[in-house]
């Protein structure tokens, strides 16, 4: 059954973002095994659907399915840590319709127009040609629209019921990432101006405004799943922003190492990125703590599993995968190779995907009518059990992958060949880089397999429910009453 | 457990305001930073040349001070064999920046070792010892620019460029961006590369 009509405003869309999310996550992953064929046979759609289109498609629909999951997250738990129903519903149901037909459209645009001559009309109606913010101008300017509308519904909803330490960081946060973005919002000749702030946008994005975005996801969702303590789940939040931005805002330095900024960047942005993992262990720290704390025993099964896989996800992916390349004296020979893509294909699964798999979750079993989804799930829960390995596997997979086919471009194209077009080439078709794309692509089927699996269940856990949800053993009575309902 | 019993190092408090202190503190420390390295990185100024750069030779040589190499400004050697105001270079430049950016080169290439990573990396083409010698260069890449199905350079790998229906002046705007890209000084990025070789 669907419960859908006993959705409060905020929840109902939430729903739409969700839905509207995982079907963008099936396309990221459509054209991201399109991209890897591309590499192994280079002729497959020539002259029609070209790598700079797919992997284009492929980027772009990540950033804005997880965008779309983060929004979704947030009118999910905005009434019930507000404790007021959300200001302006109808507005954004709206604005939800226009943000998504926008997005359409860019992306019929990408597919069927893909580039335009080279002037500032193609800039502005089909393609900014900026990696990860391709989108053209006009849609630019409606994302802002379309956000300032998401945080008009967000504060005032807060504004009008409670603040809390989660939601004020939500908040101040979400200012953050919408004022990151206009720092992208310029066009300039020089390169390297562009590259300076183009940082700024994907960078103070990623790697630190999204960062403690989905450490207030996760706040939240550790006191929904497990019934851990607000004010344990607060304090580590504050210790995770404080860490988050001490490292990560100067941690913006190593992407200046090269771009033409000054010699200083080498030292302040090895120093700080060097950092960057330290508030991504407290995460897994502060998660396993209050899973252990709790013996594991969850209302969501399914959702308290996402969640540590963030935990863990987002400190090997952004952590680990970050750290061993961020020192300038190991960039110099990694940038711009396949340690990149192999490092951006855990970050973003690992600390993002996760978290806003988990939120779905959450979401789903109150659609379901809160129905049971802890353990003994018909079928032992073997759909969300193996969306989650073959998910987690075939990434973790493609990122070692395509770990070792940088390693080798690191050695013969930068280190011997000295980055001449003919050393990229001989890198390119040395047998360990073929090797390492062949296992790319196979464990890109792996994670494709996965999503359908994770597609699957989705659709039906708990249809046929009929126990309610597991009633959990909270520490203090206002969050066992959360807890209960 | 009540809330007089937390030390003060593990109190939600103390962490709020650290949280606070530490964000609003880096902020700062950024902004100062940004307003030096924008200077530095100004057209003419620092690290980054003039576009009428694009009048003389460039050149990767290795600093002995900086232990790296860097890009060298040689003799006069005007693109397309005309000398440009700093106007005129500014314009062409531009007009390869901008279609560099609609044709979407970053999604297969990388341009100062940051995009895509399907074809080669940008920064230094245009001294790639590729290009045969200097004589020729230019045409070559004006030619490879415009019809890269006749002109494809795949290495054996068979990846070739799509045709993205660039004009003449636009492959000459992006040969004029790239010969100017080509003399950023970008830290001693990519190591080791020895470019083609040129009269001085």
């Amino acid at each position: 059954m669907i419960d859908y009509r006993s959705l409060s405003a905020g929840q109902k869309v939430a729903v739409k973002y969700f839905a509207a999310a995982m079907v963008l996550f099936l396309a990221q992953i459509v054209f991201g095994l399109l991209a890897g064929l591309q590499f192994l046979m280079p002729g497959f759609l020539y002259n029609v659907l070209d790598f700079n289109v797919t992997r284009m498609v492929h980027i772009n629909a990540m950033i804005v399915w997880m965008l779309y999951g983060f929004i979704g997250s947030v009118y999910w738990l905005v009434e019930d840590e507000s404790g007021v129903e959300l200001v302006g519903a109808r507005l954004a149901n709206i604005n939800f319709w226009i943000f998504t037909t926008a997005v359409a459209v860019v992306v019929v645009v990408f597919l069927v127009v893909q580039s335009g001559p080279g002037n500032q009309e193609s800039i502005w109606l089909i393609n900014e040609g900026r990696e990860y913010i391709e989108a053209p101008r006009w849609a630019d300017i409606g994302i802002v629209v379309c956000v300032l509308i998401f945080f008009y519904n967000i504060a005032a909803t807060f504004l009008k019921g409670r603040f809390s330490g989660i939601s004020g960081t939500l908040v101040l946060d979400l200012i953050a990432l919408a004022g990151m973005y206009l720092a992208g919002m310029f066009y300039t000749t020089n390169v390297s101006v562009d590259q300076y702030w183009w940082w700024w946008v994907i960078h103070l994005w990623v790697e630190a405004t999204w960062e403690v975005l989905v450490g207030c996801i996760m706040a939240w969702g550790l006191m929904k799943t497990l019934g851990a303590r607000r004010q344990i789940v607060t304090t580590w939040l504050y210790i995770e922003v404080a860490l988050m931005f001490g490292s990560g805002i100067l941690g913006l330095g190593h992407h200046y190492f090269w771009i033409g900024t000054p010699e200083y960047w080498l030292t302040i942005g090895g120093f700080f990125s060097a950092l960057e993992p330290i508030p991504l262990v407290a995460m897994v720290v502060h998660a396993v703590y209050d899973a252990g704390r709790h013996g594991f025993q969850s209302r969501n099964n399914p959702a308290l599993a996402w969640l540590i896989a963030h935990a863990f996800g987002n400190f090997l992916g952004a952590g680990v995968w970050g750290f061993i390349h961020t020192l300038p004296q190991i960039n110099l020979y990694t940038h711009g190779t396949q340690w990149t893509a192999s490092h951006g294909h855990l970050a973003f699964f690992g600390a993002y995907a996760t978290i806003v798999i988990a939120m779905v979750y959450i979401a789903v079993q109150r659609v379901r009518g809160d129905v049971w989804m802890s353990e003994g799930l018909p079928g032992n829960g073997w759909k969300w059990k193996w969306a989650l390995g073959l998910l987690n596997f075939g990434v973790l997979g493609m990122t070692v992958a395509l770990l070792i086919a940088g390693y080798e471009q690191s050695f013969i194209e930068r280190a011997v060949g000295g980055s001449t077009w003919t050393a990229f080439f001989e890198a390119q078709r040395h047998p360990w880089f073929v090797q390492g794309m062949v296992w790319r692509q196979i464990f890109g089927y792996m994670t494709a397999a996965g999503i359908l699996i994770l597609l699957w269940d989705l659709m039906t856990i708990g249809a046929a429910e009929t126990r309610t949800a597991k009633v959990i053993q909270a520490h203090t009575p206002r969050t066992a009453a959360q807890a209960a309902g | 457990m009540s809330k007089q019993r937390i030390v003060w190092w593990a109190s939600e408090d103390f962490w709020r305001k650290c949280a606070i202190f530490v964000t609003a503190f880096m902020a700062v420390v950024l902004i100062v930073l940004t307003f030096d390295s924008v200077s530095a990185i100004t057209a003419g100024r620092g690290h980054v040349p003039a576009y009428t750069v694009i009048n003389q030779r460039v050149g990767y040589v290795f600093d002995e001070t900086r232990n790296m190499k860097v890009p060298s400004i040689g003799a006069p050697a005007p693109l397309f064999g005309k000398a440009l105001d700093a106007d005129e270079a500014l314009a062409l430049v531009d007009l390869g920046k901008v279609t560099s950016q609609a044709k979407n080169c970053m999604d297969c290439h990388t341009i100062l070792g940051n995009g895509a990573y399907y074809a080669p990396d940008l920064t230094k083409a245009w001294l790639d010892p590729a290009w045969g010698n200097e004589a020729s260069r230019e045409t070559l890449m004006l030619n490879f620019l415009m019809d890269p199905n006749r002109y494809a350079r795949t290495y054996g790998t068979n990846r070739r460029m799509p045709n993205l229906g660039i004009t003449e002046a636009e492959a000459r705007g992006l040969v004029a961006y790239l010969k100017w890209m080509s003399a950023i000084d970008t830290n001693g990025f990519p190591a080791g590369f020895v470019p083609i070789e040129q009269g001085d």
